[in-house]
C-alpha cells in the first residue's frame, strides 16, 4: 500500500533515508488487544476480510474453534483458542488471542527482505508490505519472529495485516477495532494505549489476576500491536505466543555483519588482483622455457628422421 | 586461427563445453545471488528479467550448474588429489606472486593452488546445494529454524565461491597462455614446461 500521506521511517533493502520529514506529532500508533475482554466472536476476522476485500474459504472443523486453522494470504488475522487448565485455581480458562502481525519496532521481515521498498515501516510505526515490489522469495517469513507473513499461491507475493494503514492514513481506526463488540480491541497513540493497558492491568490485578500485564516485547524493540494478558508471565499459554521474541541471531548475522564482511572480502580479492597485475605484471612464458621447448622439439624431429615411422 | 600441431592438448572439446556451461550458470547465479544478498547489487536482478524472474530462475539455474560441475569434477578429481609436493608449492606461493617461478617446485597437470581451488569449489557448491534446497519456497515450506540456518550457510558459501572464482579468473588472466587451454583446448610446450613441468614430461617423454 503506497500512501503519500504516511511518511516512511524505514524501507527494505535501502541504505539511504526515505522521505521522512513529516512525522506524527502525537507519536507512533498502536493497537491494544485486551485478551481478557475477548469473547471469540470473530467479528474482527470478518471486518478484516470485508475492509481488505479478502474472502478466505472456510476451512473444515478441526475440533477447535480456530477457523481457518492458521493465518493465510487471505486471512490476515485469526482467533486462536486455547483451553487452559489453570493448576493454581483449578479453573478451566478459555484463552482467546487475536493473532496477526505485531508491527515490531525492529521488524525481522524488513531486515531480511532483499527487495527495495517491498517492506516499509511508516513513521507512525506501521509495518506494511508493498506487494508490487515483492519478489516472492519468502525471506520475510524467515525473518519474522512471530511466523506471520504468508506467500500467496495465486501471485507469489507476501501478505499480512496492514494495520489498516489506508484507514489510519485518513484518521480512521483499523477495521477490526471499529467492529469489536466488546471493545477488546482499541487503537490510538502508543502512549495512550499503554496508559489504557496500565489501568486495565491494575483492574485485573484487583480481581485476582496478579500476573496480568502488557505484552510489548522489548526483544523486537516493542510492538505496535500489544496484548493485555491475564498471564503475562507466560505468553506462550496463548497458543504459543513467543515468551521472548527476537530476530533470530542467524538472521541478524546473515542480514547484518555478513553483508559488509562479504563485500569487503570480495572487493579486496578483485581490487587486490587488479593491482597485483598492475604492480607485478603478468606471468609470462620465459625465453628459457621457449628455448627448452624448441630444443626438445628439435630432438624429437631428429629422432623421427633417424627412425622413420617410429612413434615419436 | 592457425592450430599448431606441436601444441599440447589440455582440455578436449567435451571438457571445454562442460566448463563454459558452468561459467554461464555461475555468472547468472552470482549476479542474482548477490542481488538477493546486498541491496547494492539488487539492480543485477535485471540480468534475469527483474526481481521475481531472478527469484524463480535462480534455483533452476543452480541445479544445472551443480549438475554440470559434478560432471566436470568427476573427470578432474583424480588429477586434483593433493600430494606433499603441492603443500611445498603452496608454502612458496609468496615467491610466485613476486613473479619468481623458478623457486617453485615442479608441478603436475594442476599446481597446489589449482587443487585447493578445485576442492574449495566442490565444498562450497555442496554447501550451496544443500542449503539452497530447503529455501526453495516454490516447492516446499520447511521448519523456519532450518531455513534460517540454510540462509546463513548459503550466503557464506556463496561469498566463498565468488571469492574463489575471482581468484580463478585472475590466475587465468595473470598467467599468460592459460586461457587458450579452456578456449582452444591446447597450450604451448613452453607454457607447459614452465608451469607444469611434471605434466610436460609425462606428455612429451622429455626430461
Amino acid at each position: 500500500m503506497s500512501l503519500q500521506s504516511l511518511d516512511i521511517h524505514r524501507r527494505s533493502a535501502t541504505t539511504t533515508p526515505s522521505p521522512q520529514v513529516r512525522a506524527p506529532a502525537s507519536g507512533e500508533v498502536a493497537k491494544l488487544i485486551d485478551v481478557t475482554k475477548c469473547i471469540g466472536c470473530k467479528a474482527c476476522q470478518t471486518a478484516c476480510m470485508e475492509w481488505n476485500d479478502l474472502r478466505q474459504e472456510p476451512s473444515v472443523n478441526l475440533g477447535v474453534y480456530d477457523n481457518p486453522a492458521d493465518l493465510t494470504p487471505d486471512a490476515w488475522t485469526v482467533m486462536r483458542f486455547t483451553e487452559y487448565d489453570n493448576p493454581g485455581t483449578g479453573n478451566l480458562e478459555w484463552l482467546i488471542r487475536k493473532d496477526g502481525c505485531m508491527h515490531c519496532a525492529d521488524p525481522g521481515c524488513l531486515k531480511a527482505c532483499p527487495s527495495p521498498g517491498a517492506i516499509v515501516q511508516y513513521s507512525n510505526g506501521i509495518v506494511d508490505f508493498q506487494e508490487e515490489n515483492c519478489i516472492g522469495c519468502g525471506y520475510c517469513v524467515t525473518g519474522c519472529p512471530f511466523d506471520v507473513p504468508r506467500i500467496s499461491k495465486k501471485d507469489n507475493k507476501a501478505y499480512k495485516c496492514t494495520l489498516c494503514s489506508d484507514r489510519v492514513a485518513v484518521g480512521q481506526e483499523p477495521a477490526c477495532v471499529k467492529t469489536c463488540p466488546t471493545g477488546a480491541i482499541m487503537f490510538g497513540t502508543k502512549e495512550a494505549m499503554k496508559d489504557q493497558a496500565a489501568d486495565r492491568i491494575e483492574d485485573l490485578k484487583e480481581r485476582g489476576f496478579d500476573k496480568a500485564g502488557l505484552y510489548d516485547p522489548a526483544g523486537v524493540g516493542g510492538t505496535h500491536v500489544m496484548y493485555v494478558l491475564h498471564h503475562a508471565d507466560t505468553p506462550s499459554l496463548y497458543h504459543g505466543l513467543p515468551d521472548k521474541p527476537a530476530i533470530s541471531p542467524m538472521v541478524s548475522l546473515w542480514k547484518g555483519v555478513a553483508k559488509p564482511l562479504a563485500l569487503l572480502a570480495l572487493g579486496a580479492a578483485a581490487v587486490g588482483s587488479f593491482f597485483h597485475y598492475i604492480v607485478k605484471g603478468p606471468l609470462e612464458v620465459s625465453p628459457e622455457a621457449e628455448a627448452k621447448a624448441e630444443a626438445d622439439l628439435a630432438a624429437e624431429k631428429a629422432a623421427a628422421r633417424r627412425e622413420p615411422g617410429a612413434p615419436s | 586461427m592457425s592450430h599448431d600441431s606441436q601444441d599440447l592438448p589440455r582440455y578436449p572439446a567435451a571438457d571445454r563445453a562442460n566448463h563454459w556451461v558452468v561459467v554461464i550458470c555461475f555468472v547468472l547465479m552470482a549476479t542474482s545471488g548477490l542481488a538477493f544478498f546486498h541491496p547494492a547489487f539488487f539492480p543485477l536482478t535485471a540480468l534475469l528479467g527483474g526481481g521475481p524472474w531472478a527469484r524463480i530462475l535462480h534455483p533452476y539455474i543452480g541445479l544445472v550448474m551443480v549438475a554440470a560441475f559434478a560432471l566436470m569434477a568427476a573427470r578432474f578429481w583424480r588429477a586434483n588429489v593433493v600430494h606433499e609436493r603441492d603443500m611445498a608449492w603452496l608454502r612458496k606461493v609468496p615467491k610466485l606472486l613476486e613473479g619468481d617461478e623458478e623457486a617453485m617446485p615442479e608441478q603436475d597437470k594442476y599446481n597446489g593452488g589449482q587443487k585447493l581451488l578445485f576442492w574449495g569449489l566442490v565444498g562450497s557448491l555442496a554447501v550451496l546445494l544443500l542449503s539452497g534446497l530447503p529455501r526453495w519456497r516454490a516447492w516446499w515450506k520447511l521448519d523456519v529454524t532450518l531455513v534460517r540456518a540454510a540462509s546463513l550457510a548459503h550466503a557464506v558459501a556463496g561469498a566463498v565461491l565468488i571469492g574463489l572464482i575471482i581468484l580463478h579468473v585472475y590466475a587465468a588472466i595473470w598467467t599468460k597462455g592459460s586461457l587458450r587451454a579452456m578456449i582452444r583446448g591446447t597450450v604451448t610446450r613452453a607454457w607447459a614446461w614452465q608451469h607444469h613441468r611434471a605434466w610436460y614430461r609425462k606428455l612429451t617423454g622429455h626430461h
